[in-house]
This record gives structure tokens, C-alpha cells and sequence, in this order.
């Protein structure tokens, strides 16, 4: 069984997490875009930390026989993995966007000097 | 008294087919409004069509999504010090008859923000399939809660604005999916708001933007962004426009 403290602290956590994610968005220090996975971090851990059955049920099916609160360090790692990933392609995204912009500029340049 | 400057503001991505009827049908409407066509980074024709149809064409250097490439727009009006400017779509789905229907609530001087609404008049012709009226509906229900207006079309973007609505949207538009935003943002900022009925005509050429796999994220997305902005305090501002 989960210890009631372990799960204690888990809700607090997955709380304290959403909170500060929804404030961010609000004082438009994060975009929509990047907090919903965030968010979805923070449901998940939630409900998983509340409803200890599932959590329980879950450590059952993975093979962890010993101590369940080990599934949400793993299922946090996972969605720490997602959020990581998802910004390695929105680097790569913007360094694209970047090298275009430069490009633009220095023909935008080029016919500004033109005209002098 | 000098005249009143409108200007047309059409995002277009990969509408080369249409585009040039679209710059065509506006101007036909009055040879007093300028048409903007803002080139969201397409790969077609799109920009040399719209320019030969004598448009002014903003081309992004890449694509920025609906709600940049309409911000662009509104900026562009701002700086060119525009008096109004009308919104529609690159796709022809709007009626460049219906301008003048539309400006004419700022006209008066009644409204800061006018909405060419699909359903302002109780049903129109106008039937989107079964899950898009679902969400058309809870947008505007949620919208209407919000800001506590009667509004009922938050997805149309067949919207006209005086200069107070040009400032506000250059200053602060979404990004991604901006329309039922936008629309609450306005009114909570203190905007004026009139609503004209208008109807929508069947795409003609290109594809619409929306897939299946995105109206998830669109409409996750737009609830919290709703929540969100209801959360923020929103300067008030002056219906100075008369």
C-alpha cells in the first residue's frame, strides 16, 4: 500500500505545480501553447497521488510489488521526458525561424543601400 | 474633414486560387478601402496574385499562424493610421458585399468592435456540421458567461473595428486560434460590441486549416485561454471613435 503521507505530499505537489503554471500563463510569462503539457503533467500526478487504488492497480500491472509511490516518480520522469522533447523541436523550430530572419534582413539591407 | 480610411485585411496561406477574386469582390464593394493581403509564409502564388490584383502584400518571412498573420494586419493599420478596418478571410467563405453592412454600426458611432455573426438572427442557412455548431455554440455561451454580453458567434472572422479596436488588437491578438479570445479580450476591455448578421459561403479551392487531429488542441487550448484571460485584469477603454 502507499503510505497516506507519500500521497499527502504528491497532492500538494501536483497542486503546487498546476498553480504555478496557471499564474505563469497569466502574467503571460508562458504561452497556452507551452503550458498545456505542463498542465497535463500536473492532472496527472494529481489524480494519481488522490486516488491511491489506481495508483496501487497500476504499481500491480508494472511489477512493482514493493513501494507504488515509485510509479509516480516514474510516470513524473516520463512526462518530464514529453516536456523536454517537446521543446528540443520548438528549438529547433525557432533556430530555423532565426536563420530566416537573418536572411531576410540582409536583403532587406542590401536593397535599403541600393537605394541611397 | 479629411476622409475616413478603411483598410481590408485578408490572411491568406495557399490561396492563389481565390485570392484574386477575393481582392477583386472587396474592391468592387468601394474603391475607398485598401486591401492588405497578409501572406502567412505560402507556398503558392498567393502573394503575386494578390499584388496583381492590386493589393498591398505583407509576406511573412515564415508562417506565423492565423492570429500573427492578422496581427500584422492590425499593425500595419495602426502605423498607416487606418480609421477602420475590416477582417476576412483569404478563402472567399466571407461576402465582400456585406463591408459596408458590417462598418456601419461604427459608422454611427455605436460599436468599436462589429462581429459578422452566422447566427445573430436566430437560424441561418448557414449549417456546419454537428460537432463544429456543438463547439460554435458552448464558445459563445462561454464567452457570453465571461464577459456577461450576448454574443453569438465568437469563432467568425468577419469582424470590422474603428481606431480603438485597431489599437487594442495590434497591442494584444492570440496566436493560435485567436478569434473566441480575441472576442472576450475586447469585451472586457470595455469595447463596444454590435453584431450583424452575415452569411458564409462553401469554400471554393484550398483546404480548411482545421483537421480532425487539431480541434483537440484547439479547443483544450481556447478553454484555457478563456479561463486565463478571465482570470486578467484588462485596462478599460474609451469608446473615443465619434
Amino acid at each position: 500500500m502507499t503510505p497516506l503521507r507519500a500521497s499527502i505530499v504528491g497532492v500538494i505537489a501536483s497542486l503546487v505545480l498546476l498553480v504555478i503554471v496557471l499564474e505563469l500563463v497569466r502574467g503571460r510569462r508562458l504561452k497556452e501553447r507551452y503550458a498545456l503539457l505542463w498542465l497535463a503533467t500536473g492532472g496527472v500526478l494529481l489524480v494519481l497521488s488522490a486516488w491511491r487504488g489506481a495508483l496501487n492497480t497500476i504499481a500491480g500491472w508494472v511489477g512493482v510489488e514493493t513501494y507504488p509511490p515509485a510509479v509516480l516518480f516514474a510516470v513524473a520522469t516520463l512526462f518530464i521526458l514529453l516536456v523536454l522533447l517537446h521543446y528540443s523541436t520548438v528549438i529547433s523550430r525557432l533556430s530555423d525561424q532565426n536563420v530566416v530572419l537573418a536572411q531576410r534582413l540582409a536583403l532587406l539591407e542590401a536593397k535599403l543601400r541600393d537605394k541611397d | 474633414m479629411t476622409r475616413t480610411r478603411i483598410v481590408a485585411i485578408v490572411p491568406a496561406l495557399n490561396e492563389e486560387g481565390i485570392i484574386g477574386k477575393v481582392v477583386d469582390e472587396i474592391r468592387a464593394v468601394s474603391p475607398e478601402i485598401d486591401v492588405v493581403v497578409v501572406d502567412d509564409a505560402s507556398s503558392d502564388e498567393t502573394a503575386a496574385v494578390a499584388r496583381s490584383h492590386g493589393a498591398t502584400v505583407l509576406r511573412l518571412p515564415f508562417n506565423v499562424g492565423i492570429g500573427g498573420a492578422v496581427q500584422t494586419g492590425f499593425r500595419y493599420a495602426l502605423a498607416e493610421e487606418y480609421d477602420r478596418a475590416v477582417r476576412l478571410d483569404g478563402d472567399g467563405q466571407h461576402d465582400a458585399r456585406e463591408i459596408p453592412k458590417l462598418l456601419e454600426p461604427v459608422e454611427c458611432g455605436e460599436a468599436d468592435l462589429v462581429i459578422g455573426s452566422r447566427f445573430a438572427e436566430g437560424e441561418a442557412s448557414y449549417r456546419p456540421p454537428f460537432a463544429r455548431r456543438i463547439g460554435i455554440r458552448v464558445f459563445a455561451r462561454l464567452v457570453s458567461l465571461l464577459s456577461g454580453q450576448h454574443v453569438t458567434d465568437t469563432t467568425s472572422g468577419f469582424v470590422a473595428l474603428d481606431r480603438v479596436g485597431i489599437e487594442l488588437f495590434a497591442r494584444e491578438y492570440p496566436h493560435d486560434y485567436p478569434e473566441v479570445e480575441a472576442t472576450l479580450v475586447a469585451l472586457r476591455s470595455g469595447l463596444r460590441l454590435a453584431q450583424v448578421q452575415v452569411e458564409m459561403r462553401e469554400r471554393e479551392t484550398g483546404a480548411s486549416s482545421i483537421t480532425f487531429v487539431r480541434s483537440l488542441y484547439y479547443i483544450v487550448k481556447v478553454l484555457l485561454a478563456l479561463l486565463v484571460s478571465s482570470l486578467r485584469r484588462y485596462p478599460r477603454l474609451q469608446g473615443t471613435s465619434r
